[in-house]
């Protein structure tokens, strides 16, 4: 767990400087602070598992096990990315890590989990289907239609909701009337638990209980994590004009990653040493993925008109 | 700077419409998302810390209050919705769609209620709302490599054109904005403004301070020429007045007109144009299939055939999505040399 949210952070960060130099790698929006979410959660799963992400979405690609260089390369505009150089960072995603998608239009992605998680039943494959959804998400009739559903089925169907605090620089206690998202569990007729998203074995634990009971047939569960995005909306978004600064301090003094360390040092089992050498290794990789990036070929011309229309293999006679 | 030559940005020209009207009329009200920003915290001294995507709402929260500039949580459906029930009963709301792309989470308020309440209605309720949403691509116009991809680029008016009993206005300069934005508050029916996210410096120009109307359905020639007719909207009207610029050099005089309004479109401007340049090319930022484009390209077709001296020539954005990668956005959008190219076809 320590690697991937360690490779998300320094991801993120290289990215931010990327940006801050001027690399031309389109609009973001940084995980960064969110770690403990995506890979408590990822850590719960197995890889046939699927997940629905939100535009936020680098750190649940990095958890569910796609390679930062053809991410990286995919923010480049490169035909070596994830998607071709065709989505960006707001579609950035690796269908065969079986991700449906990062999705910047708020709410639709959960409906693509209730999706898979409808198939999973029909199917009779015993998978299960996360999204992955802001707190702004909360107000969007699509949540409250596909919460109904998954309740009414039974379907396999974990909402995880990221409450970062913030819609853009809309607060979550002017869009909602109720403090916790995961009070409104119980009305849809579902389980909902509210977690410190800052802590990535809280956070686990909570994921491998709604995973056992999504597996086991029980239906659906809603997972509040409380977390914190420590920058902006995104890159050009300026978080002091909305966020007091002792607001942000606290925040960052319960950080994911050094609260791992400190765990590790009081508890282990893993030294500090063991957690540099992680750094270290992810530090390679993304000195390797950045040159990839830089290096991989534009995509052909011809690529723009690619891809529209569904190819017509394999159609029945 | 004296007030006439006083130069205002796209973004300030709706801001300064906005909040003279809302200042002429107590009914006028704002809703959208982060129209204001950090709502609710006034007490900790946080106010207006967003402002829309082009900040055309900024500082007006501070004049007229969380009252009549309520930002919204994110909810396209219910608070387009809601202006629809607000226009109703006796308001004038001016909602922002962040981006036009969003339009597909509140397509059923627009296209099915407000725009057909009148008609259903027998005309016994009056439905005075504005929806401003912001839209369109860099083009090759970038300062930065990828850009906004499928979900964050789209032009998609031609979905909004296309529903009777809606409005389709798309301004180009400050001036127009200004003039077209008061236009559509004060029109009994509703509107929707398609605002260019990235029309620059370009749009930036001479305002008055004074309140003043550029009239919905009314086209303007914005230069004039004999030989070619460019017809073109938002950032697609600069891209016709650069070809234009690159025309004359091989002594083509082309006339541009900038549409301002898509439905209902002012033919007579086109068709007065045609008959006499007697060629044509329309140049829609939007993709071809069912466009503006094709849908100009039927009526002067249908209207004007016996003036034309050659077929009608159409510029549109590529038929498929928009593509994050700067290189494959640079294709996918109009660019001046199809304009200049299609040009010389009908003149060779």
């Amino acid at each position: 767990m320590y690697e991937r949210m360690s490779l998300i952070r320094q991801f993120e960060e290289r990215l931010k400087w990327l940006v801050e130099t001027g690399a031309p790698v389109g609009p973001v929006h940084f995980y960064t602070g969110q770690e403990a979410v995506a890979v408590g959660v990822c850590a719960a799963l197995e890889e046939r598992d699927w997940i629905a992400s939100t535009h936020r979405g680098h750190g649940h690609c990095i958890a569910k096990g796609v390679a930062v260089t053809s991410m990286m390369a995919e923010l480049f505009g490169k035909v070596t990315g994830t998607n071709r150089g065709k989505g960006g960072s707001m579609h950035i995603t690796d269908i065969r890590k079986r991700i449906l998608g990062v999705n910047p239009i708020v709410g639709a992605g959960v409906a693509h989990a209730l999706g898979a998680g409808l198939s999973a039943k029909v199917r009779k494959t015993k998978e299960v289907a996360v999204t992955f959804f802001g707190e702004g998400a909360a107000g969007i009739g699509t949540l409250h239609e596909c919460m109904n559903m998954a309740a009414i089925w039974a379907l396999p169907v974990i909402f995880v909701c990221e409450n970062n605090g913030y819609s853009q620089t809309t607060p979550f206690e002017y869009a909602c009337p109720v403090p916790n998202l995961a009070d409104r569990a119980p009305a849809y007729g579902m389980p909902g638990v509210i977690v410190d998203g800052q802590d990535v074995i809280t956070v686990w634990e909570a994921a491998v209980a709604a995973v056992d009971r999504a597996r086991s047939g029980k239906g659906p569960s809603l997972i509040e994590c409380k977390t914190y995005r420590y920058y902006g909306h995104h890159q050009s978004d300026d978080t002091k004009r909305y966020r007091l600064a002792a607001e942000e301090e606290a925040a960052r003094s319960k950080d994911c990653i050094k609260r791992f360390r400190e765990r590790m040092q009081r508890n282990g089992p893993l030294a500090i040493s063991e957690l540099d050498d992680i750094e270290a290794k992810n530090k390679v990789l993304l000195d390797e993925a950045v040159e990839f990036a830089k290096t991989s070929p534009l995509p052909e011309p011809s690529e723009l008109y690619t891809n529209v229309l569904a190819p017509e293999k394999d159609l029945p006679a | 700077m004296s007030a006439q030559i006083r130069e205002l940005s796209f973004g300030q020209a709706i801001n300064e419409a906005l909040r003279q009207e809302m200042r002429r009329d107590p009914n006028v009200i704002l809703l959208g998302e982060d129209i204001a920003g950090a709502a609710g915290r006034a007490h900790l001294g946080f106010i207006d810390a967003w402002g829309g995507p082009m900040r055309a709402t900024r500082g007006l929260i501070q004049e007229f209050g969380p009252e009549r500039v309520i930002d919204t949580p994110i909810a396209e459906m219910g608070f387009v919705g809601a202006a629809v029930g607000a226009a109703m009963t006796g308001l004038r709301p001016v909602v922002e769609v962040m981006f036009v792309d969003l339009i597909g989470m509140c397509y059923d308020q627009i296209a099915n209620q407000a725009a057909k309440m009148h008609y259903m209605m027998g005309g016994k309720v009056e439905v005075p709302m504005v929806i401003r949403t912001a839209y369109g691509t860099r083009g090759d116009k970038r300062t930065y490599g990828g850009g906004a991809a499928a979900h964050h680029s789209q032009t998609l008016l031609s979905v909004l054109a296309h529903v009777p009993g809606l409005k389709v206005i798309v301004p180009s300069t400050a001036y127009n904005a200004k003039g077209l934005t008061i236009a559509a508050i004060r029109d009994n029916g509703p509107v929707v403004i398609l605002e260019h996210k990235f029309l620059g410096i370009q749009a930036k120009g001479h305002v008055p301070e004074e309140p003043y109307v550029v009239p919905i359905g009314k086209a303007k020639v914005v230069r004039e020429g004999a030989d070619v007719t460019l017809c073109g909207y938002g950032r697609m009207t600069q891209l016709c007045i650069e070809a234009a610029d690159l025309l004359a050099r091989k002594q083509i005089n082309a006339e541009v007109i900038d549409l301002l309004t898509l439905n209902p479109l002012d033919e007579e401007t086109i068709f007065e144009s045609v008959r006499r340049t007697h060629r044509l090319v329309v140049v829609d930022e939007d993709t071809p299939v069912c466009s503006m484009a094709r849908d100009i390209a039927a009526r002067v077709a249908e209207k004007a055939f016996d003036h034309l001296d050659a077929p009608i020539k159409t510029v549109t954005a590529a038929d498929t999505p928009v593509p994050f990668s700067a290189v494959l956005e640079a294709l996918y959008t109009p660019r001046v040399e199809q304009i200049t190219a299609a040009v010389d076809e009908l003149m060779g």
